[in-house]
């Protein structure tokens, strides 16, 4: 820690330049505190997210229910924690099959080369052009709003970004002296893969993986909002913002705290990429 | 003009994966637009799809529809019986495109002096208002900033009406929530690409000659800060076309965005294709504009084709 104040910036770790950045440490630990919150729901919350009391209903924050309760009398600070289980859920796992797709494409249109490669890639170039949030809605809607599906449809169409920059890096690594050297070693593809792209990838990968998160959470959001992702009694962000504003002049608050921690949520992770992208990917421009 | 030529040539492929796709995904929902809560009767259902030739094979259909898109016909609407696709869709295109446009021209207003404006001072308060403000207007979502624009200036403040469609005062919440939504990643956009090109050399000459700044900044630099700014055009009017969905949903605006919503909902197989043919059309066309305008403003650009 002291070490840091006199090192220069080239000794300096990815770690030590991460720390210096303050909103994205703060951004960083908010994420985590919403995370662990909404992980641990079932447990924690004050009532069942979907337990219902018509008596106590469309009641306005008060000191038994902090954040008021909805039309149904189901208390908002309950579902907010399972709506951002579902919403982080959604967020996590779908960048994860946009990782793995986006990685494995990338890698493979880099490692052959040539006319392919060409190929590959204008396809991403083609796909990205069309009109995504479209085939979202629709993949959403005709196989069932079931979870797995948004999961597909979400990371389907997220990947295309990530191809393109892990297939950037990828031919700057395979000209680089070391893989050349391996490559003379008889080293294998999967070999050079395993022990020299994923680790010269990792930084990039981890970066880019933080900056789709809130993108992905935003799609998912946006089709709940039209009432076409999850589906009652669940919840999502998405989902609460929306019947929040169908009744927003008799109830405000059941807009506003959906609306506050999403949107904290999304500047956060987006705070964070940032500061993980200057630690870890110095080359890269800051804007 | 052969380059014009070639993308409007590449365009028909991409189109032809846009039907197809779209085809088979709207043909595979589960519920045909028939079903009803009260069945009904199977002959008038036979007869119903024999009208509409739902009942041929899947293959031959999509022949049926792919021949008749080519002389610009979107066959009939299964839900607004009487009423072709063509004829639900082009009425509600112009409340479509003049909000859009509006939000647009908003967003680009905006966007683009704020973006100059802060990278002539970086690190000011000039800079750091409003790239605070454009990060924020980033991460809220059009159905977040929709909702409390509504809570703020219609229930709270009363100045304008909620929802509704009609006079000029029914454009202004709509357009500001789509405009501003546009305009934040634009501020920054341009920002970025002014922090690029301040510190060239022809910047310093054109101070050096004794240009007044305001036309330093504004003809000279901005000229050339521009091109990311216009690249980003098309990514921007596909976001303006998702947060219409959002927004005339939300104020009640009788546009495209919302006719693409419940024909889903309703399972209007047609005018889900219709639309979808409709938005794929305009932001092909959209993106090419903007290559275009890049290439007419970048000569390095136009050479290297």
């Amino acid at each position: 820690m002291m070490a840091s104040t006199v090192s220069t910036y080239q000794t300096e770790t990815g770690w030590q330049r991460f720390r210096k950045d303050r909103m994205a440490v703060w951004s960083g630990c908010f994420l985590v505190v919403v995370a662990l919150l909404c992980a641990l729901s079932p447990w924690i919350s004050p009532y069942p997210y979907m337990a219902q009391n018509l008596e106590a209903s469309a009641m306005g924050p008060s000191a038994s229910h902090w954040l008021g309760t909805d039309l149904l009398g189901r208390d908002v600070l309950s579902r907010l924690l399972q709506g951002g289980a579902i919403s982080l859920f959604v967020g996590f796992i779908a960048t994860a099959v946009a990782l793995f797709v986006g990685i494995i494409y990338g890698v493979l249109a880099a490692e052959i080369g040539g006319r392919t490669e060409d190929g590959l890639m204008r396809i991403v170039d083609i796909v990205s052009t069309l009109p995504l949030t479209l085939i979202v809605i629709l993949a959403t809607v005709l196989f069932g709003q079931n979870m797995p599906m948004i999961f597909l449809a979400v990371g389907g169409v997220s990947w295309l970004t990530m191809a393109r920059i892990i297939r950037n890096q990828t031919r700057e690594l395979k000209g680089s002296q070391f893989v050349q050297a391996a490559v003379a070693l008889g080293q294998s593809r999967l070999g050079i893969f395993r022990y020299h792209y994923l680790p010269n990838l990792a930084g990039t990968i981890a970066v880019c993986a933080t900056l789709t998160v809130p993108g992905v959470m935003l799609l998912e959001a946006f089709v709940s909002f039209l009432g076409l992702g999850v589906k009652a009694p669940m919840t999502s962000w998405g989902l609460m913002i929306k019947e929040g504003a169908d009744i927003m002049e008799e109830c405000p608050w059941l807009l506003i705290s959906p609306s506050v921690v999403f949107a904290l949520t999304l500047l956060s992770l987006n705070f964070l990429g940032d500061g993980l992208r200057d630690a870890f990917d110095p080359r890269s421009s800051k804007r | 003009m052969r380059y014009v030529f070639k993308r409007l040539i590449e365009m028909v492929p991409v189109m032809l994966i846009v039907v197809t796709a779209t085809f088979f995904l709207a043909h595979a929902v589960p519920g045909g637009p028939f079903d009803k809560e009260r069945p009904l009767p199977a002959e008038v259902k036979a007869r119903l799809e024999e009208y509409y030739g739902l009942d041929r094979p899947i293959y031959v259909q999509w022949w049926n529809y792919v021949s008749r898109l080519a002389q610009g016909d979107l066959g009939p609407s299964l839900k607004y019986p009487g009423w072709t696709v063509n004829e639900v869709i082009g009425s509600r295109i112009p409340v479509s495109i003049s909000l859009g446009l509006v939000a647009l021209l908003l967003a680009i207003l905006i966007g683009v002096p704020v973006g100059v404006l802060a990278a002539v001072r970086p690190n000011s308060w000039l800079d750091r208002v409003p790239m605070g403000f454009s990060l924020i207007g980033i991460c809220v979502p059009s159905f977040v900033l929709g909702p409390l624009f509504a809570l703020v200036f219609s229930l709270g403040l009363g100045w304008v009406p909620p929802c509704g469609w009609g006079s000029a005062i029914h454009f202004i919440l709509p357009a500001c929530t789509l405009g501003l939504i546009t305009a934040a990643p634009l501020a920054r956009l341009t920002r970025g690409s002014m922090m690029e090109v301040r510190s060239l050399d022809y910047i310093r000459t054109a101070y050096a000659k004794g240009v007044p700044p305001l036309r330093v900044w504004f003809v000279h630099a901005l000229r050339n800060a521009l091109l990311p700014v216009i690249t980003y055009l098309g990514p921007a009017a596909a976001a303006l076309v998702s947060g219409s969905f959002v927004v005339e949903s939300l104020f009640d605006v009788p546009g495209l965005g919302r006719l693409f919503v419940s024909a889903i909902i309703n399972r209007d197989v047609t005018l889900i294709l219709g639309t979808t043919i409709i938005y794929a059309v305009a932001l092909l066309v959209l993106n090419l504009l903007a290559d275009l305008t890049n290439a007419a403003l970048n000569p390095r650009i136009a050479r290297a084709r």
